[in-house]
């Protein structure tokens, strides 16, 4: 009982004490009040805001890409679903063991899985580990997917082109939108890991193609497992084109060329419609479209023989003698020359200190233009571009399409040179020598021209100087729609030369293959025009052709048109480093030429083919 | 006759208000449990019925403690503090582990968690040594109980569990303030602390584990990193602030049933209540806790004697604590340190102590009716 009193004291003190903690209990609850006050009341709608972020996503729907036909309805690029696997990382229990799985199932590299694994990235997104999945991979992985949590197939649209490497140049490929393509403004409505034409037509003509994503909504939780969907906007597909190329010529075309290096081009003079355009080495469109690792890529990029390169519309050669045709059309309509006169050959014309050989070194003797042309005798050109001058000769080569791109549907088209004057200066600030004409005359020096740009020039002079844009596309069916519209031959002008030039011309082109320098392009089937050509690829040359290494030998040409009566085709070939253009390019052209004679004895009319059904039901073995 | 009249007097003291508070927040907290988990499959049970049959254990724990004497158990404090230590090393070594932290000891299909327990096991120790002891001077006052509370508190930070040994270190701070220091001395051991606040924060920052340092970072600045650290402070503020006046209805709580809330029946669900019954729901809750306390200090400041006055005060302190701690935590006004809403969240062991307590609160009551003892 001693302490009673003091246990008293400390007992009222004991009460001052719990008032503190009760007022000190009610300020904390007030503040605790206020929070929540602040956070449900105030900032209420932004956490509202946030919290519907959280749940719902809006996830795009990917638009079927616009197929594309040749000019008789054969499908040359369509789309096909694929199988590809991902891995949701924030769902795996444990990252070796799905690593061993997958590895065990479907065979994949160990260390690349790993690698697509650690890359660095949301674990919430899914990941994609493969694609192009066979079916049965891809149900052995369904069959599966209990024992692989975060393991996902996911079913998407893979471009495909049935031909494989035909008309690879001209379809081009497609591929993820790059980091600078997605900041230029044709691409806006474009996001990250959309798929554009990065190549060939795909590319040009990417905006009818590519079609317009759609939008769904979808709710998620928080592992990102989709819980409710709605769809917000339907994606919309792409157009379809329809191609001017004729499948089968184009596969007749490559096989030609076969494993050498070159370029085929035929089109239509009337239309500007190109039939077939082969490059040669080319490369598979399906591989391309794929995701390439940087090894391949790399080894695609570095092959010397250069495959991606489109030799028709990118590849610049000398013309060699095939630009003696614009030459002689030069030479009537500036009256340099008549027909009837001639100029004496000797095998050699001196210029100053310099004699400029012919290829025959016993000279061709008196030659009037036919002769000149049909055995494509240089001194007379020498002759004739020494009487003209450089500018004049850039002028008419200028009419002809010479120096500038064609304007075909074709990304990066190359424009080649044709000199002048002003060009030199221009170019390299320097001034033009004499002596640079004379070789100019015969195709060479500074002249380079496009496989495509000769196809276009010998179709003009087949068709008198009327001349229309090459070009690839000759309809677009909209998906919408369902229209079809067609797209028409865009001229490109008449050239101003008399009726009789062209005739002239024309006359000497059909005997060059009757009886000149290109009789193996003779055909029984059909009359064929043309001018051999021979681009000089080294400037010093001793001994005999099959002495040179071959990349020191000379590009073969070949330019020509047929029926020699009523023109219905343009060829121009050429063969890199096959020596004379009589004998290496000359026959392909023929060859060329028969099968579309073959194909087509009744030449349709541009568009005719449609009538012949195009139903996705065609498939494009071509043959 | 006495006796009778010590009954009656005694089941007076069953005072039908603070069983009304209990099982109001009780069905709030099995209500919540139930909306965010009915979804779940699972093996076991729904946790909805398992908290229902904790709150049954937690009953009869509440009926035995209202009924017994807590001089009687008072008397018992040190051997049931020395058992419950021994029990924390036993978790150390063999315990079960979850979540990176050993906590429990699985006894059959459930699992125990002893420093729940040991919380309620101090306050007794705690206020039998005030009322017993002659407080003369420093090392009575403050060193002594401090020492008492020392191995207790060691353990359970080495689980870790920051919670629960914030929790002890409450208690002893509310018993400190009640009767251990007197008010000159309360400003020179707030002046001392605040001077000695550096060395500690560098000894106990060195001692966290990284999951603590984690949350406590992500205390500082949750929107810096919304997919990782700081994720479960903002996942729980959009879900109470999108909650707004009314609340999104039971089972529309998009951020707890879409699961962007983690450990929504434990911990967090404060938020989830707040998220599906809005700021209403919240001050409903908030009254209904205020209530529950302020008829505890009722209980407490009229103890008919110290030890009562004592254990009344700590088990409300503890109360106190955890409810501020776990609704400022989910409020993002603390950092995160896994510290449960008493009644409401899910947890077997949790929800027996703190019906327990309240059944020994009950007790002091019932004593001060009693006419004798």
């Amino acid at each position: 009982m001693m302490t009673t009193h003091s246990s008293e004291s400390e007992f009222g003190d004991l009460h001052r004490r719990l008032f503190i903690l009760r007022v000190g209990l009610l300020l904390v609850v007030v503040l605790l009040g206020l929070r929540l006050w602040h956070l449900q009341i105030r900032e209420g709608p932004y956490y509202r805001d946030l919290s519907e972020n959280n749940r719902t996503r809006l996830v795009l729907l990917e638009p079927a890409r616009g197929l594309i036909y040749d000019r008789h309805g054969v499908l040359l690029a369509n789309n096909v679903p694929s199988f590809s696997l991902y891995v949701t990382l924030e769902d795996v229990k444990d990252r070796e063991v799905l690593i061993q799985q997958l590895t065990d199932l479907l065979g994949l590299d160990p260390t690349l899985v790993r690698k697509k694994m650690t890359v660095k990235g949301s674990k919430l997104l899914p990941r994609k580990i493969k694609d192009r999945m066979t079916l049965r991979d891809a149900t052995l992985v369904e069959s599966h997917r209990l024992d692989m949590p975060g393991v996902m197939i996911q079913v998407e649209s893979q471009r495909n082109y049935p031909g494989g490497v035909t008309a690879a140049h001209l379809l081009g490929y497609v591929g993820e939108i790059s980091a600078d393509q997605l900041e230029k403004p044709e691409f806006i409505d474009l996001h990250q890991g959309s798929i554009v034409g990065q190549y060939g037509v795909e590319k040009s003509y990417d905006r009818h193609m590519r079609g317009m994503a759609g939008q769904k909504s979808v709710e998620v939780d928080a592992l990102g497992h989709e819980k409710k969907a709605s769809v917000v906007e339907r994606p919309q597909a792409g157009n379809d084109l329809y191609l001017t190329i004729d499948a089968r010529l184009q596969k007749v075309a490559e096989d030609l060329l076969g494993q050498e290096h070159g370029a085929i081009v035929a089109l239509d003079p009337n239309s500007g419609d190109i039939l077939a355009m082969a490059s040669r080495p080319g490369f598979d469109p399906n591989v391309l479209s794929r995701e390439l690792t940087a090894k391949q890529w790399v080894e695609i990029v570095q092959d010397e023989g250069r495959p991606l390169n489109n030799r028709a519309s990118q590849g610049q050669y000398p013309p060699g003698s095939t630009f003696k045709i614009p030459m002689a059309v030069a030479a009537l309509e500036t009256k340099t020359m008549s027909p009837a006169s001639t100029v004496f050959c000797n095998g050699g014309y001196q210029f100053g200190k310099r004699l400029y050989h012919d290829w025959k070194v016993s000279g061709h003797g008196y030659v009037d233009l036919h002769n000149a042309l049909v055995h494509s005798c240089d001194v007379y050109f020498y002759t004739i571009g020494q009487r003209m001058g450089i500018d004049v000769m850039a002028e008419f080569g200028k009419d002809f399409g010479l120096g500038k791109a064609t304007g075909v549907e074709l990304p990066s088209e190359r424009s080649g040179i044709m000199p002048s004057t002003a060009w030199k200066q221009k170019a390299k600030n320097e001034q033009w020598l004499p002596g640079e004409t004379i070789s100019a005359a015969i195709g060479q020096g500074y002249v380079t021209v496009t496989p495509l740009q000769m196809a276009s020039l010998v179709g003009t002079v087949a068709n008198d100087g009327v001349s229309y844009r090459p070009r690839l596309v000759q309809a677009v069916m909209d998906r919408t729609s369902g229209n079809l519209q067609e797209l028409p031959a865009v001229p490109r002008g008449k050239i101003n030369a008399k009726p009789e030039t062209f005739r002239v011309i024309k006359d000497a082109l059909a005997d060059v293959v009757t009886k000149g320098t290109a009789t193996k392009a003779k055909s029984s089937m059909v009359t064929i025009g043309g001018k051999t050509g021979t681009a000089q690829v080294a400037a010093l040359r001793t001994g005999p052709e099959e002495n040179i290494p071959k990349k020191f030998r000379d590009h073969a040409w070949f330019v020509a048109f047929a029926p020699v009566e009523s023109p219905k085709i343009a060829v121009a070939v050429l063969a890199e480093h096959m020596g004379h253009g009589g004998a290496a390019a000359a026959p392909l052209a023929k060859e060329v030429i028969e099968t579309y004679m073959k194909l087509t004895p009744q030449i349709p009319a541009a568009i005719s083919g449609f009538s012949r059904g195009n139903g996705p039901g065609r498939t494009s073995k071509d043959s | 006759m006495i006796d009778r009249l010590t009954e009656s007097r005694g089941l007076d003291s069953f005072d039908i208000r603070y069983v009304a508070l209990i099982l109001a927040i009780l069905g709030i907290g099995v209500l919540s449990i139930y909306s965010v988990t009915h979804g779940q499959q699972g093996g076991t049970a729904p946790y909805y019925l398992k908290q229902l049959i904790w709150i049954g254990l937690g009953s009869a724990a509440f009926l035995v403690m209202w009924v017994s004497d807590y001089h009687r158990l008072a008397r018992f404090a040190y051997p049931a503090y020395v058992f419950i230590l021994l029990m924390l090393v036993f978790v150390l070594f063999e315990g079960r582990t979850s979540k990176g932290a050993q906590r429990w000891i699985a006894l059959g299909p459930f699992s125990f968690q002893p420093s729940e327990f040991a919380k309620l096991i101090l306050v007794l120790v705690l206020a039998h040594y005030y009322s017993k002891t002659p407080r003369v001077g420093w090392l009575q006052r403050v060193i002594v109980p401090g020492l008492l509370v020392l191995p207790g508190l060691l353990l359970i930070l080495k689980q870790p569990d920051l919670g629960s040994g914030l929790s002890f270190v409450a208690v002893y701070a509310a018993m400190l303030l009640m009767v251990g220091v007197r008010s000159q001395a309360l400003g020179f051991i707030l002046l001392f602390s605040i001077m000695l606040f550096p060395f500690a924060w560098e000894g106990v920052w060195g001692s966290l584990h990284d999951y603590q340092r984690q949350r406590i970072m992500a205390f500082v600045d949750p929107d810096y990193d919304p997919g990782g650290k700081g994720y479960h402070a903002l996942q729980s503020k959009i879900a109470i602030g999108s909650g707004e006046l009314l609340g999104k209805g039971l089972y529309g709580g998009t951020q707890s049933q879409l699961k962007f809330l983690p450990e929504g029946h434990t911990d967090f669900v404060f938020a989830v209540f707040a998220e599906e019954w809005g700021f209403l729901g919240v001050l409903v809750l908030l009254t209904l806790f205020v209530a529950l306390i302020w008829l505890s200090l009722e209980i407490a400041s009229k103890a008919k004697d110290q030890l009562g006055a004592l254990l009344a005060v700590g088990i409300v302190a503890m109360l106190c604590f955890c409810v501020v701690i776990n609704i400022g935590m989910t409020a993002g006004m603390f950092p995160i340190v896994g510290i449960p809403l008493p009644l409401v969240s899910y947890g077997g062991s949790a929800t027996i102590m703190t019906m327990a307590s309240l059944g020994l609160l009950l007790n002091v009551k019932r004593k001060r009716l009693s006419l004798f003892y």
